[in-house]
């Protein structure tokens, strides 16, 4: 089907959505996230607007431990930094929230670049254990400076208003979202068609090259962190938005994991693996919540094992895809991709 | 190690290295080596194993950084020298200097098309906001530094490989690919490390044509290593013999041959 096609100039050659079928499944796409909301249950939008806040902090971490190749345990403090960077901003300076989100990602920009500084000397794993470090004191911060977070209180932010409307439903906010994540999404899918993004996955796989080609290696270690983090401050400052409820809870070294999880399994070093990923480990726990909850007059016992479940299967998954698919479902994606692109013929 | 000062007289050759000294430990890789390498000539560096010639391409390229001596570099004739020691690789790179690895040092997941985008890098402006934008100046930028690419990918005879994975490719074509990479910098000096190890008869024959060309076309200064002799003596202008870290000897390829210390360290003494 896709055979016949040539380019007669570079622009058309790099650009990214070559090929007339991408067009027609971006086309597809958009207009499936326009349709949606007015087709979708509360719940279900509650499900995509949790979908929409996982995949841009999952691209800001792809961005740091897929393409770049430095490994973060650090995420959930990233996230705390953004969510309460611009909750306080709301709270306690009466900024709005359209300048609170982006002035947070900012601030987590910075502490990204902090967090960053040993990565000129650590490599692997003696790097996420510096960021293990990050998380920890993050964590201890949040929870023991009441003065300025509330300590182990929540602080609660009011929800936003724009253009004089309230975004105080699912079906508002969605659009914020939406809007957000596919704006995150166009701009690290840029990045890495061009130099800087080039120059990230070339520290990747050779550092000794990269440098020896002219690319300064901490210098962009330290540009990937950064950028990384304003991209997960982001997220978070979203999600203290949204939920109006910003509390320690949410940002604990198990929100690092999950992250790490949803890029693993999503694809390392893909933009449609991060949003891949953070759909199934959005869905996963709440599909197996609607499975306990319709199983319970059959077996009044699902309720009580549901917890151990929930958290078997997300081990289970995770061990599956890294023996079976490697390189996650977006390299899933790719393979039926390949499938029709040539079907109905075998070659 | 001798700084030159901004008056000091324009360089006559393009890379001049003199007393250098490079021990890891109690290891010497490199002791008081001296070379000299004229503009626009190609100079064949050769020695048994072990000899230090990787050892001297990595001082020069900023990877290590040598204990005594100096290494001075000017990109054209006439230019002041700038010393290379105390240089990030990086900043060497941006001097005009390029190299290959002896292991094929590519980024495998990366198309033979980003590979040589890379080498570009040096050239490009582009900064994060610009490129996660991809609109205006950034775009033309990729697209100039795309045809460039391309008048390599022509010159080294690889179009058909422009979108494959590198990892994916033939050996000897990932070391034509590497090449490539190198030329992408535009580079005054390149710096190659065994660049036909493994290959062919073909290969070679075709490699050795490539470094004939870009010396003479593009008037690239060639530093090579290399152990096929044949291959040597054919290419280059001057031959520098390492041996155990040291210069033994240096000189057009026949008084390289003839010279007794090279057939001493290569074959032995008669009895």
């Amino acid at each position: 089907m896709e055979s016949g096609i040539f380019f007669s100039d570079y622009r058309s050659d790099m650009a990214l959505r070559r090929m007339p079928l991408q067009k027609v499944r971006t086309g597809l796409l958009l207009a499936g996230l326009v349709v949606f909301p007015f087709l979708a249950t509360p719940y279900w939008l509650n499900l995509a607007n949790q979908i929409a806040i996982a995949t841009i902090g999952a691209i800001g971490l792809n961005i740091l431990v897929g393409y770049t190749g430095q490994i973060s345990l650090g995420q959930g403090a990233f996230m705390a930094v953004g969510a309460y960077g611009s909750g306080l901003l709301t709270v306690r300076l009466d900024v709005p929230f359209y300048l609170s989100i982006p002035a947070a990602a900012l601030i987590t920009a910075v502490a990204g670049l902090v967090v960053g500084l040993p990565s000129l000397r650590l490599k692997g794993l003696y790097l996420a254990v510096a960021t293990l470090a990050a998380q920890q004191i993050v964590e201890f911060v949040v929870t023991h400076w009441d003065g300025l977070t509330g300590g182990t209180e929540a602080l609660v932010v009011p929800s936003p208003e724009l253009f004089g409307a309230r975004m105080n439903t699912d079906g508002r906010f969605y659009w914020i979202l939406v809007i957000v994540a596919l704006a995150v999404a166009l701009f690290a899918a840029n990045l890495f068609r061009s130099r800087v993004g080039r120059a990230w996955v070339a520290i990747r796989d050779q550092d000794i090259a990269a440098s020896a080609i002219g690319v300064n290696v901490f210098g962009y270690k330290l540009l990937a962190f950064a950028t990384s983090s304003f991209l997960v401050g982001l997220s978070g400052a979203l999600l203290a938005h949204y939920r109006s409820i910003v509390t320690w809870e949410r940002f604990t070294i198990e929100v690092s994991i999950s992250y790490l999880a949803m890029i693993i399994i999503g694809g390392l070093g893909t933009i449609s693996g991060s949003f891949f990923g953070a759909t199934l480990i959005v869905l996963l726990p709440a599909m197996i919540n609607t499975l306990g909850r319709s199983l319970q007059d059959v077996a009044p016992w699902a309720a009580t094992v549901l917890p151990y479940v929930q958290q078997g299967v997300f081990g289970l998954v995770i061990i599956l895809f890294l023996v079976l698919e490697p390189e996650g479902l977006a390299k899933l994606w790719r393979n039926v991709k390949d499938y029709f692109r040539v079907w109905p013929f075998a070659y | 190690m001798a700084e030159p000062s901004a008056s000091s007289p324009p360089a006559a050759t393009c890379l001049e290295v003199s007393g250098l000294t490079l021990s890891f430990g109690g290891v010497h890789a490199l002791d008081d080596v001296d070379l000299s390498v004229r503009h626009g000539e190609v100079f064949a560096i050769i020695g048994p194993n072990g000899a230090g010639k990787t050892s001297l391409l990595n001082a020069i390229s900023g990877l290590y950084r040598p204990q005594k001596g100096s290494i001075t570099y000017s990109a054209e004739a006439g230019e002041t020298a700038v010393s290379l020691i105390g240089r990030a690789p990086h900043k060497v790179a941006r001097l005009g200097v390029a190299r290959s690895f002896q292991n094929i040092e590519l980024f495998r997941a990366m198309t033979v098309l980003e590979n040589l985008m890379l080498g570009r890098h040096i050239h490009m402006r582009g900064n994060v906001l610009t490129c996660g934008v991809y609109w205006g100046s950034q775009r033309r930028e990729e697209i100039a530094h795309r045809a460039a690419v391309e008048e390599v990918i022509d010159f080294l005879e690889i179009e058909n490989l422009r979108h494959q994975a590198v990892g994916t490719l033939a050996y000897g074509l990932q070391k034509r690919v590497e090449l490539a990479r190198a030329l992408a910098l535009d580079p005054k000096l390149l710096l190659l490390d065994e660049p036909m190890a493994g290959m062919n008869i073909e290969e070679k024959e075709d490699m050795a044509r490539f470094i004939l060309d870009v010396n003479e076309e593009r008037g690239v200064t060639t530093v090579l290593i290399e152990h096929d002799m044949g291959v040597v003596m054919d290419l280059s202008d001057q031959v520098a013999v390492l041996d155990f870290g040291r210069s033994i000897a240096c000189g057009s390829p026949d008084e390289v041959r003839a010279d007794p210390a090279v057939i001493h360290a290569y074959l032995g003494d008669a009895e």
